[in-house]
């Protein structure tokens, strides 16, 4: 299944690695604030009584 | 306006302006560089003309948060911008009292600076000329920095951050100039380049500066 | 109807929750089919070996790094003419998205580089003005964390961001001028014969509609989370009055 590199197996494999983790990282990073601030304002809000938002 | 500018520029020559300490720092890296590159002349001849500019550049930064700082701790700054003149009049003429304390004693130490580093002869003539053209940019565009950073407690770093990009098409130019006067070139293109950024940036910035500084007094 | 009407925090909110769902599948089907395309189902260059592969990540990255401030632009000057809250929340939504993409156009270019130009840097024109627009990300985030008045925040990043994209340009043409570039042209053209070729270009072009996808759901759902932040912070205030 794995297409042969070649001699550049280590620069294609890092390039797609790098990229992936950067991109995940990035992804999990505003998922994790969204829930975050998500879950805080229902808090609030639940206190204020009322939902307007 | 020439009110402002000598009370600017008394400020500055008390103790604690700034007036020296670029100048200082401008000496210690000319003298630092050789003592880490080592003291071969044709390496030091080499990279003279960039050492020389990235010196002045971070010379210039070291004095540019208090281009503002200090007058919008004691409020003068408010007063300024309510004065009849424009605060990007203001603005400009805050950016020259800078440069007169900076920029103007960085270049006319520059050429003893060479001489430490071997700049080569032919070299010094566009030293002192692109440096005399190309400083007035770096106080105006710090100027700018300085006013988007002025209402903040811990600036320092920020501004440096804020302005060393600004800073990279006035370092490109002006070390070309200097590097291609030392090598006998053609020094006309960059030469003009240096000019036009320098012209734009105190034509354009002090509107930047002013609103900036508006933003930041509200 | 008009454009402006999603300017309304409110609308913005529901519109883009309806969008959302579809645009997060259409991003992740897009990014899985380009990238898996071009690892497992392209041939290798004659030139440049399986390394021609990194292409369908440098490429679209590098792309998207750029028009993430054209956007971030947009949107300043949007907040300055209009004061409409959501642009100034979206322009601060993007700043690290562009961030990470110049990361990724600079790690990707620096290990492609190592095998076909050997060396990991180069000072060449384009690898220069993307390490500079890696500091202008950089010093734009940092005066957006550095103040605490959101309006102002929003007005000082707008003003650098605007006079940022000149200086941005300027180093563009400046560091054109003082190094010669090893880099190679534009990879993709309208109107050049010179084009990679099709076995490259196809994959290629999905990965770019998959980057594209990817900033646009993630500006959103940052744009959301800014919105619902600054909702959180006022009626935070408002408790602590009341």
């Amino acid at each position: 299944m794995m297409p042969d590199l070649g001699k550049y197996t280590f620069a294609v494999l890092a390039s797609y690695g790098a990229t992936i983790v950067l991109l995940v990282a990035l992804v999990a990073v505003s998922f994790w604030q969204r829930a975050r601030v998500k879950r805080a304002l229902a808090e609030v809000e639940a206190r204020a009584g009322k939902s307007d938002g | 306006m020439i009110a402002l500018l000598l009370r600017d520029l008394r400020l500055s020559f008390r103790a604690g302006g700034g007036f020296g300490l670029g100048l200082a720092f401008f000496l210690l890296v000319a003298v630092l560089v050789p003592l880490g590159v080592g003291p071969e002349g044709g390496t030091l001849a080499k990279i003279a003309p960039g050492i020389l500019w990235v010196g002045a550049l971070l010379a210039c930064l070291l004095s540019l948060d208090r281009i503002f700082a200090l007058d919008f701790e004691d409020g003068s700054l408010d007063l300024l911008a309510t004065a009849p003149l424009p605060l990007e009049g203001a603005v400009a003429v805050k950016a020259a009292a800078h440069w007169l304390v900076t920029g103007l004693p960085l270049t006319l130490a520059s050429p003893v600076l060479g001489l430490l580093l071997f700049l080569p002869e032919r070299g010094y003539l566009w030293l002192v000329v692109s440096l005399a053209i190309g400083t007035p940019a770096l106080s105006i565009i710090g100027a700018f920095g300085a006013a988007l950073t002025v209402g903040l407690k811990r600036g320092g770093l920020l501004l440096g951050l804020l302005v060393l990009p600004l800073y990279v098409p006035t370092l490109i130019f002006g070390a070309e100039v200097v590097k291609r006067g030392a090598a006998g070139m053609e020094i006309g293109t960059p030469l003009a380049m240096l000019a036009a950024i320098t012209a734009g940036a105190t034509a354009l910035l002090p509107f930047a500066a002013a609103a900036a500084l508006r933003i930041n007094l509200r | 109807m008009s454009i402006w009407e999603y300017a309304n925090p409110k609308k913005f909110m529901q519109t883009s929750a309806w969008a959302l769902p579809g645009l997060i599948v259409l991003t992740v089907v897009c990014m899985a089919v380009g990238l898996v395309w071009g690892f497992f189902f392209t041939p290798d260059d004659y030139k440049q070996g399986s390394t021609v592969k990194i292409i369908y990540l440098h490429v679209p990255a590098a792309m998207m790094a750029i028009n993430a401030w054209a956007m971030m632009l947009v949107t300043s000057l949007i907040w300055v003419v209009r004061r409409h809250h959501v642009s100034a929340l979206a322009a601060k939504a993007a700043a690290p998205i562009g961030l990470t993409f110049t990361l990724i156009a600079l790690a990707t270019g620096a290990l492609w580089g190592q095998p076909m130009w050997g060396t990991w840097w180069a000072w060449d024109p384009r690898l220069t003005s993307f390490l500079v627009l890696c500091l202008f990300y950089l010093g734009y985030i940092a005066l957006w964390k550095a103040i605490e008045n959101p309006d102002t925040a929003a007005d000082l990043t707008a003003v650098l961001c605007v006079v940022g994209s000149v200086f941005a340009l300027l180093s563009r043409y400046a560091v054109n001028f003082w190094n010669q570039g090893l880099h190679q042209g534009a990879s993709l053209s309208l109107d050049k014969e010179e084009n990679v070729s099709d076995v490259f270009w196809q994959p290629l072009v999905i990965c770019i509609a998959g980057f594209v996808l990817l900033f646009v759901t993630l500006v959103l759902v940052r744009t959301r989370t800014e919105i619902r932040a600054r909702r959180l912070a006022a009626l935070l205030s408002r408790e602590r009055l009341a």
